[in-house]
């Protein structure tokens, strides 16, 4: 059951504050990570109802600055680089010639020459390998200069209706990275950023980069802090009523809002068309893959992402057979009981015929047959 | 923390005897088992009557993340399948020695319970893993 930590394996600076917390560490994407503390339920609860920290530091920070850096960025996003203002940020994906998808990412415009984007742990070697090969390819390895700063920073995520008050409460001298579109005559907080902006400030005096992101499905900011302060700012966080929240928490919150996580959802062989993510993906195509997407745009996929409900707690995994009529239509790409809806959510690829909401299909759960019911993502949406 | 009174499988399962003469024993996994799967909501048990064998499986245990086998430490006959767990399966992690008993079993061969581990046997065994 229990998965070894390796030694090899990386870790981040709060790697001792989470055993000290009583966390059960596990590999994931090349690190040793927290994946529970007080337990799933508790922790999804403290998310949606409250305030969660994560440390995600094993996300990778690449600095993508020079002339010709948003030139590149447009070419190897499926989000406009170039038509992002400074100040905000941006959710889409990293695509190879085929349309797969090589990582997803969320990329921030710190200023007209430098962009901060975030891979996945695990694919940051890949994803800065293909970088640089496309930066030789396009512009003859001139303009842009990639700097890798994971090991030199970390990064919490602090995500929940609370969040807001919390940063608000600790964060001092913000400044947002873009004029501010409402203007209340008081000195600027971090509730005043919109979604996907930026700012930077202080907690306790030590310098914080703050995004309105994160990946819950739910309000949060994401925090990018020196590593010698990674620290002292969790401990702030987690005093200010924070509460730590590891990898399978965020797993299920981010499935509840049918948030993909590469690897099951995405892969280098699965487009976002076929994922039903055409919403991240810009219409006027220059970026690598944009043939195929959008030729699946207009003429449809094969398989199409869906997600399930089935009643009851028994969950389908990742892998499970999709049936309809006794034949195999598709898989489960990831399954989990939801604590926040109360029964057993699933994301499945199926034939296309079948990707119709509320069709009752069949997954095979290790050989008994469960009734799913297809549904539109996502499961979950914030109280508005 | 794992009580002195019953036999434990390196698979973290118990068996607690009840009664000697009749020869039945209560089944369920350990603290350390419920600790490692983490949230249970869900498990899978065989019926009242169903036969169980000795370290076969005899269910599935699913928690958020995770689902697993369990195997029975001993072989005999269901006589009883603890329903609580249907609707409140965090019984396992909140009193995984006590009200999350799974099964009570009469036993086919109570000579297996001379290969389970002992209390001090099963937390060497812990402190290896």
């Amino acid at each position: 059951m229990a998965a070894d930590t390796a030694a090899e394996n990386l870790r981040t600076a709060l790697y001792d504050t989470h055993v000290a917390l009583g966390a059960r560490m596990v590999p994931f994407g090349g690190w040793d990570m927290p994946v529970q503390y007080e337990g799933v339920i508790a922790e999804v609860a403290a998310v949606r109802n409250a305030a969660g920290l994560f440390d995600v530091s094993h996300m990778g920070r690449l600095h993508i600055g020079g002339p010709n850096a948003a030139s590149l960025l447009d070419i190897l996003l499926t989000g406009s680089a170039s038509g992002l203002r400074v100040g905000r940020a941006r959710y889409c994906f990293i695509c190879n010639e085929r349309g797969g998808v090589i990582d997803d990412t969320i990329f921030y415009r710190l200023s007209d020459d430098e962009f901060l984007l975030i891979p996945n742990a695990g694919n940051r070697p890949a994803v800065s390998l293909w970088f640089d090969r496309q930066l030789a390819q396009h512009f003859d390895g001139r303009g842009v200069h990639i700097t890798d700063r994971t090991m030199l920073t970390g990064l919490l995520a602090v995500q929940g209706p609370s969040a807001v008050n919390i940063l608000d409460h600790l964060c001092e001298d913000f400044t947002p990275g873009a004029r501010l579109a409402r203007n209340p005559g008081r000195d600027p907080a971090p509730s005043l950023l919109r979604p996907f902006t930026w700012g930077r400030g202080h907690i306790d005096g030590r310098r914080v980069f703050i995004g309105r992101t994160g990946y819950t499905g739910g309000d949060g900011f994401e925090l990018a802090v020196g590593s010698a302060d990674v620290v002292a700012i969790w401990n702030r966080l987690t005093e200010a009523g924070a509460a730590p929240c590891g990898l399978g928490a965020r797993d299920v919150l981010r499935l509840e809002a049918g948030l993909p996580l590469h690897g099951h959802e995405l892969t280098e062989t699965i487009t976002p068309i076929e994922a039903g993510y055409g919403r991240f993906v810009r219409r006027d195509g220059g970026y690598n893959g944009a043939d195929v997407l959008d030729h699946q745009r207009v003429y449809g996929t094969e398989r199409r992402l869906v997600g399930l409900t089935l009643p009851g707690r028994s969950s389908p995994r990742a892998g499970y057979d999709v049936l309809a009529n006794g034949e195999v239509v598709g898989a489960v790409a990831s399954g989990s009981y939801s604590p926040t809806l109360e029964r057993c959510i699933a994301t499945a690829f199926v034939d296309a015929a079948y990707a119709v909401s509320d069709t009752v299909l069949t997954v095979d759960i290790r050989g008994r047959r469960a009734d799913a019911t297809t549904t539109e993502l996502p499961f979950y949406q914030r109280p508005s | 923390m794992n009580p002195e009174d019953r036999k434990y499988s390196r698979e973290h399962e118990w068996a607690l005897v009840e009664d000697a003469a009749a020869g039945t024993v209560l089944v369920g996994i350990t603290h350390y088992a419920q600790d490692q799967l983490g949230d249970v909501v869900y498990v899978e048990l065989p019926e009242t009557g169903a036969p169980v064998g000795h370290m076969a499986k005899m269910g599935e245990i699913e928690s958020v993340k995770a689902v697993s086998d369990l195997y029975s430490p001993v072989s005999g006959e269901i006589t009883e399948v603890n329903g609580r767990l249907a609707q409140e399966p965090e019984l396992v992690n909140t009193d995984p020695f006590g009200d999350g008993w799974m099964l009570r079993v009469r036993m086919s061969d109570p000579a297996e319970l001379d290969a389970l581990l002992d209390a001090g046997g099963y937390n060497e065994y812990l402190g290896g893993l």
